[in-house]
């Protein structure tokens, strides 16, 4: 559309440059001919909002039995939505597991995207479209990373 | 003028290890990135708004879609995220072979990513964070807008994360 570098969490670098004033020289750039991004993301909300709204499916996803059968043991009891209102709460904020996910989880996915240059769109979408090796090792570390917490420290944190 | 513009001048600029910013390569010509006007810029929510449908009705911004996917208990994630990667080949590919231009007529060129060791550390807590939050960043902001209000404060958390990331990036190895 733009020639531009398709990525989505450099967003969040913008906005630290936009936002907090600092003399870090990592935020000290032009955000302003990345503007595009700020919109784009802010366009995300709009459209995640419009589907939610207007498109939803009334039905709870189609998991695996298997999934939901070990989520039950540890306690996880709300199944309907997108998202675990059990752990993805303003209640659930008060607990420390609550904390750990909502809290540690996005500063872990902020610092991790930025340190390795891209996220998902920007190294595993667009970095593998155009056949680029060290976007090949970004996403099968994002893939460890993942089978590795999501197995074995999900599993503690829920039972907290 | 603000204090940002001082780097314009790639002599000034540190290394880009970010390889979603185009501006600060430092073999861009600088008069190729002027700022845009707002309502040129309005494309590009629209294309966002169409990409948070999709984000929405393909469940990828689901906790349980990405639990499942790091479990290998569904095809789920593999299917969507694998048929992005099989678009975005073959879009570049015609994009190559037929010399495609974008909107405002500039040649789309596709530059190579040097490798650094961050791809493998910051990968590695990406990976982390993904699981536990069940969104990389494109995923938050449409959790946010579909109503799960309070992925604000992980919007928020990464956001921190991201400073604190600029803040010690000279100290990580990369």
């Amino acid at each position: 559309m733009g020639n531009r570098r398709f990525g989505v969490s450099s967003a969040l670098r913008h906005i630290c440059a936009a936002v907090i004033p600092s003399g870090i020289p990592y935020f000290r750039y032009s955000w302003k001919k990345e503007a595009w991004n700020l919109f784009f993301v802010t366009g995300i909300g709009v459209g995640a909002f419009l589907a939610a709204l207007f498109i939803s499916n009334p039905d709870p996803v189609q998991m695996n039995p298997k999934l939901i059968a070990e989520l039950q043991g540890y306690g996880i009891k709300d199944f309907a939505g997108l998202m675990p209102n059990d752990l993805f709460s303003w209640s659930a904020l008060l607990s420390l597991r609550g904390l750990l996910f909502i809290v540690g989880g996005g500063f872990l996915v902020g610092f991790g995207t930025r340190y390795a240059g891209g996220c998902t769109s920007g190294h595993s979408i667009m970095g593998l479209s155009t056949l680029q090796w060290p976007s090949l090792v970004a996403t099968i570390c994002f893939m460890a990373g993942g089978f590795l917490v999501a197995n074995l420290v999900v599993p503690y944190i829920i039972r907290l | 003028m603000d204090k940002a513009h001082v780097l314009d001048k790639p002599s000034e600029r540190e290394l880009n290890t970010d390889f979603e910013l185009r501006s600060l390569d430092s073999s861009q010509p600088a008069e190729a990135w002027k700022v845009e006007k707002t309502w040129s810029l309005l494309k590009y929510g629209f294309a966002g708004m169409v990409f948070g449908v999709i984000l929405v009705k393909s469940e990828v911004i689901s906790w349980f879609r990405i639990q499942e996917m790091f479990r290998l208990q569904s095809f789920h994630m593999y299917g969507v995220l694998g048929s992005a990667v099989l678009v975005g080949i073959l879009s570049v590919w015609m994009i190559r072979i037929l010399h495609l231009r974008s909107a405002s007529g500039e040649s789309i060129r596709f530059r190579p990513r040097p490798f650094h060791r961050g791809q493998i550390y910051g990968g590695l807590l990406f990976g982390f964070g993904w699981a536990l939050t069940g969104a990389c960043p494109g995923p938050l902001f449409a959790q946010i807008g579909a109503g799960f209000t309070v992925v604000i404060l992980t919007l928020i958390s990464a956001i921190g994360g991201t400073w604190a990331y600029g803040r010690m990036k000279d100290k990580l190895p990369h």
